[in-house]
């Protein structure tokens, strides 16, 4: 069975500005200048990116910044943790929610 | 882990690497690149650097060694090339001698290279494993290394076990720090000490190295907060697709993408600042070559040049023609790399 997702297509990601060039290349500068250092370290940036490539579960983002965290110098312990942080702002997003339910029971209750 | 060598595996033979690295892949050639960049042909600019590599016997048997050393080798610079090197670096001022392996503290003629170039008041790098100051054999070796104010460049990928020992062997990371500690007992990296230690970060896989300032701030705080250890720079090095790191390439599927990854980030600066253009690097049997890197896969200096030690002519080998090749791409991607790290600033 083919996949949805191809590996292969990651490379072609620059194909997305043959219809818009113009904002294609204003994505690009954006997206250079969002990940340059400052405030935050180049290492930082790769973190929070590959934590955010989890919560948004993109598997094209998921190899790419698993490979820049490794190049920012980041190690396994530090990647782990980032995607622990995803995951606990996912699964407290659902709690929170939880009280959407709460709200929802006692207008609707005796 | 064996050595390619000692296994008698295909890639062990330079033509074989040749062979992989020629094949054509729809890539700019590195020549080609060059010439983009107003560099070609590429030519020396003096010597700055004498680099002697004096074998290939090591204790460790790292997973990327470009050299396929290990404890089975054999090749060993003899006393009488080694003098050779010396009669002929005393006719010059090159500055510095970089010795290297295998671990080259290994070799019985390491010390008389020290002792030889420190008397005609040259600089002295050490290209250390580590490990090697550890050994029964050597119990003395620290000490001898700071009487001769040598300068220790010592490997160490990660601030922790688990990426170094999956590089360079099970519990090398744990005899590393031991190392170091015995070095900075000595005054080696410590602030202000003459006693230069030096450490050389490569990437744990198929990836380039990061900023060589961000990861010397992460190695520094590390190093000091969890191990107690000091030192002065940390280098970046990229790692080069041939001997062992070519193996490991190929072996698990990263070979294209990898090089592809050097031939994107080829960068013009980089390439103007090739440490080849400053050194040159002679064999364990005598035969001189640009870099450390030709040398392991057998591409002696270009036609015309002195091809060995006893042949050495300063005037005629400052200005020779560089030999390049597809592996070339490995310093000059990025930032840069040598056996100095980083070659661009950031």
């Amino acid at each position: 069975m083919s996949s949805y997702y191809h590996e292969e297509d990651l490379a072609r990601f620059a194909e997305m500005g043959e219809h818009a060039p113009e904002l294609w290349n204003k994505f690009q500068q954006w997206y250079s200048a969002v990940f340059a250092e400052g405030a935050l370290t180049q290492r930082e940036k790769s973190l929070i990116a590959l934590a955010v490539a989890h919560a948004v579960q993109c598997p094209y983002c998921i190899d790419a910044y698993t490979e820049d965290c490794l190049e920012k110098g980041a190690d396994l312990a530090q990647m782990t943790e980032a995607v622990h942080v995803a995951a606990a702002i996912r699964g407290g997003a659902s709690l929170v929610h939880g009280l959407q339910m709460r709200n929802a029971a006692k207008r609707l209750s005796m | 882990m064996a050595t390619l060598a000692g296994t008698r595996h295909p890639l062990a033979s330079p033509a074989e690497q040749l062979r992989i690295l020629n094949q054509p892949l729809g890539r700019r050639s590195f020549e080609e690149a060059l010439a983009a960049s107003g560099l070609y042909p590429l030519t020396a600019a003096g010597i700055q650097v004498l680099q002697i590599n004096v074998g290939k016997l090591c204790n460790q048997t790292c997973r990327h060694c470009h050299v396929d050393a290990g404890p089975d080798r054999r090749e060993m610079m003899t006393r009488e090339t080694a003098e050779l090197c010396m009669r002929k670096l005393a006719e010059t001022d090159i500055p510095t001698v970089d010795i290297t392996g295998g671990a080259p503290e290994l070799n019985p003629n390491f010390r008389f290279l020290v002792e030889e170039s420190r008397r005609l008041g040259r600089h002295v790098i050490d290209r250390s494993n580590l490990t090697v100051l550890l050994l029964p054999s050597q119990a003395d070796l620290a000490e001898f290394l700071a009487r001769h104010q040598v300068e220790v460049v010592a490997s160490l990928p990660y601030y922790t076990p688990e990426r170094t020992d999956a590089q360079r062997g099970e519990r090398v990371f744990a005899k590393s720090i031991e190392a170091l500690r015995l070095l900075n007992r000595l005054g080696y990296g410590l602030d202000g000490s003459p006693l230069r230690l030096n450490l050389v970060y490569n990437p744990s896989g198929a990836f380039l190295p990061p900023a060589q300032h961000a990861v010397e701030a992460d190695f520094r705080r590390e190093l000091r907060r969890r191990w107690g250890v000091e030192f002065h720079r940390l280098y970046t090095i990229t790692n080069m697709p041939i001997s062992r790191f070519l193996e490991f390439l190929v072996s698990t599927g990263n070979y294209e993408r990898y090089l592809d990854k050097l031939v994107r980030a080829y960068n013009p600066q980089a390439a103007a600042a090739v440490m080849c253009r400053s050194t040159l690097s002679v064999g364990w049997d005598g035969r001189l070559y640009d870099c450390d890197f030709n040398q392991m896969i057998e591409l002696p200096v270009a036609a015309g040049a002195p091809g060995h030690i006893r042949d050495f002519d300063y005037a005629a080998l400052a200005q020779r023609r560089i030999v390049t090749g597809v592996h070339c791409y490995g310093c000059t991607a990025g930032a840069g790399s040598s056996c100095g790290g980083a070659t661009v600033p950031a």
